[in-house]
């Protein structure tokens, strides 16, 4: 009776708490500009069902698409065990699904133990390819020691959790054997069962072991989640509504500005009235809160995988540009903003915007608009959309183009080319000298 | 264009030069080639001359949204003032803005690029590669333009034109959606490369290099500056040549 209430002390904790954050991060979201994104629903579910669920755009690079799998699968099926074990955890009860699922239940536990295993592989492989062979993906200056360290936790914490998980089924196993009541036959549980011969005989200490590793496993469980919101792992919720809220468009098509329309309607045609769209906007982004709540979605999703960097012709060559600093940079600037507004209510000013203060002008001219980030992205991340737009605010904002740009807007807005080249002479082609 | 609407008609198809096509000298051999190509299959075509202007895309890119719609809706008007339909661009930057900005300005057509043209003439067998220069034995690479391809997904109609050759069609490491920029987009070509370890269009040098092309085929006026500058700098300018699609397919066809 204890354990059980304790456990749901414990449970009840751990979802609050989870609610709690995961509703700070949906409220930092929302505090981004509307953008309509709940067109062409069925060919979004079908966007998400292939990219999230289908992982369909991992497969490009095939080690981590194979051992990204592992963990996912095992991730989504384990957690029919954890239902059992929260089921178990209320009622006291023991392996509840064993009876009622007979010969499918040993079935099942099978299944979990051959993918927990995949995963303990999987994590190895990972922490390999992150801390021995040192893949160029993983480094760069955005890799600072939190998000080194916040990729080593989360691998870390999978192995001990599928360690326990394994060590729990051998326990039950070997007392299973020994008739041990409250342990009933569940299965031959087919990789615990080699693990079973280095366990101890008595049945004393197999149960001490046995409800040690269940618990062990289970607030282990809990205490991830809890480690979510904090960490780039949360892509693993963020990923299905990021990709269901995808950019349908075709990615070379960039937003045409409203208030911008109306202000060229304006001008062009003097007779032309303008619809009140409300308080006037800022020219494009200077801090986190003039981007859409997709774009600041999009920072919560990001993994951190590099893969956009790594396509970056930009990044390649040297320049300081890294698209996935830009999206490191945009959560970090939100969750910031967030914290003031726990603590100093809404109308606090830190003086830091996101332009300046974390990303650097430098990084935002050297992007050819190429799309390979965007590309890249396994769930669908746009890095572009936040570039263009800061390069919207400092050219119309606050005209501080390099100057060469600036030469090259003279000559388009009196020539009609880049060029200085006149006008009358563009027919010139027609007659080669 | 004026002249056409002058006599009271209507093109078939409007030829949007685009600024490298009208002004580069390099690139004016390209426009010069694709009118050969529509003159050649007899379609009716016309060019806006004088009266073209830029789109507004290096504007667009750079942050100049203003001037980006200013231009539109000015190329918009003259484009409905000669109840234009259908726009042919030798430029796949042209061929983006006006195919997917300018509809939200209220500019409306079907829009393609040359590349896509030339294959629709290879489908109905109106173009050949017959009785021109053979590409025969010779190793040709496509660079996957960053608009057309991952903007667009424009990866088969250049390759279209290749594959009729006598040619081999190599592919290079980084191709199609995985295709490495050339380095001018995003407004790049109008100003100064932030410091780096090298220019992108030097990075790019090595993939052409790798697959061992002696004919790189380009589909952008921007990828052929700076390709051709990438294949100078490497002093390979006997052994590698830069040739845009139109020029390949006038050159085989011996127009």
């Amino acid at each position: 009776m204890i354990a059980q209430a304790i456990f749901i002390i414990i449970l009840g904790a751990a979802i609050y708490l989870f609610a709690k954050n995961a509703g700070k991060i949906r409220r930092n979201i929302l505090l981004g500009k509307d953008t309509d994104r709940s067109d062409q629903p069925a060919v979004r579910w079908k966007v998400m069902a292939k990219i999230a669920l289908g992982q369909t755009k991992m497969v490009k690079r095939p080690v981590a698409a194979v051992m990204h799998f592992f963990i996912y699968i095992g991730f989504i099926i384990i957690n029919l065990e954890v239902l059992e074990i929260m089921i178990d955890g209320i009622f006291g009860s023991h392996r509840i699904f064993a009876h009622p699922l007979g010969g499918l239940y040993g079935l099942l536990i099978g299944g979990f133990e051959g993918l927990a295993v995949l995963v303990l592989i999987a994590c190895v492989v990972f922490l390999c390819r992150r801390n021995i062979v040192h893949l160029k993906r993983f480094t760069g200056t955005e890799m600072t020691a939190w998000p080194k360290s916040d990729a080593n936790y989360i691998l870390i914490t999978e192995i001990l959790l599928m360690t326990a998980f394994l060590t729990m089924n051998a326990a039950d196993y070997k007392l299973q054997l020994l008739h041990f009541e409250h342990y009933v036959k569940a299965g031959s549980f087919p990789i615990s069962s080699l693990i079973a011969p280095l366990l101890p005989n008595r049945s004393g200490a197999l149960v001490i072991l046995e409800r040690v590793c269940w618990w062990f496993h289970i607030v282990g469980i809990l205490i991830f989640l809890n480690y979510l919101p904090y960490s780039k792992h949360f892509h693993i919720l963020l990923a299905f509504p990021n990709t269901y809220y995808s950019n349908l468009n075709k990615k070379g098509k960039f937003t045409n500005m409203a208030s911008v329309t109306n202000e060229v309607k304006a001008m062009l045609d003097p007779s032309f009235v303008p619809e009140n769209t409300g308080e006037p906007a800022r020219f494009g982004v200077k801090d986190v809160t003039d981007l859409t709540w997709k774009n600041l979605m999009e920072a919560y999703t990001c993994t951190e995988c590099g893969r956009c960097t790594s396509v970056c012709p930009a990044n390649i060559t040297g320049k300081l540009l890294s698209p996935r600093k830009i999206m490191m940079d945009t959560r970090d600037r939100i969750t910031e903003v967030g914290n003031n507004l726990d603590k100093h209510g809404k109308d606090y000013d830190d003086g830091k915007t996101l332009l300046d203060n974390y990303i650097t002008r430098e990084e935002l001219w050297a992007c050819t608009t190429c799309n390979a980030c965007v590309e890249a992205c396994p769930v669908n991340i746009n890095p572009l959309e936040i570039i263009t737009e800061m390069r919207r605010y400092i050219v119309m904002e606050e005209s501080q183009a390099p100057a060469s740009l600036n030469n090259m807007f003279g000559n388009v807005e009196n020539n009609g080319a880049p060029w200085k080249y006149s006008q009358a002479d563009r027919f010139n082609w027609s007659n080669p000298s | 264009m004026a002249d056409m609407a002058a006599r009271g008609q209507e093109p078939e198809i409007l030829f949007w030069v685009g600024c490298a096509g009208s002004f580069d000298e390099r690139a004016q051999k390209i426009t010069r080639d694709i009118c050969k190509i529509l003159q050649h299959v007899g379609i009716n075509y016309a060019v806006l001359g004088t009266e073209e202007s830029c789109t507004g895309d290096p504007a667009k890119r750079a942050g100049n949204e203003f001037l980006f719609q200013m231009l539109a809706m000015t190329n918009i008007q003259v484009l409905d003032g000669y109840n234009i339909k259908k726009i042919v661009t030798g430029c796949p930057h042209c061929f983006n803005t006006i195919k997917n900005e300018y509809p939200g300005l209220g500019g409306n057509y079907e829009v393609i690029h040359h590349s896509q043209l030339i294959q629709q003439l290879i489908n109905e067998g109106k173009l050949k590669a017959e009785g021109g220069e053979s590409f025969k034995g010779k190793k040709i690479t496509f660079h996957d333009p960053c608009y057309l391809g991952r903007g667009n997904g424009v990866y088969e109609a250049p390759r279209a034109a290749l594959e009729i050759l006598d040619a081999e069609l190599v592919e290079m490491k980084r191709c199609k959606s995985n295709g490495l920029c050339c380095g001018a987009g995003g407004a790049q070509m109008f100003k100064e490369p932030e410091p780096g370890k090298k220019d992108i269009n030097m990075e790019r040098m090595q993939d052409v290099l790798e697959a061992k092309a002696q004919v790189v085929a380009a589909a952008c006026p921007f990828c052929m500056t700076m390709l051709t500058d990438g294949v100078k700098h490497q002093d390979k300018e006997q052994e590698i040549r830069v040739l845009d699609i139109a020029e390949i397919t006038v050159k085989a066809n011996g127009l």
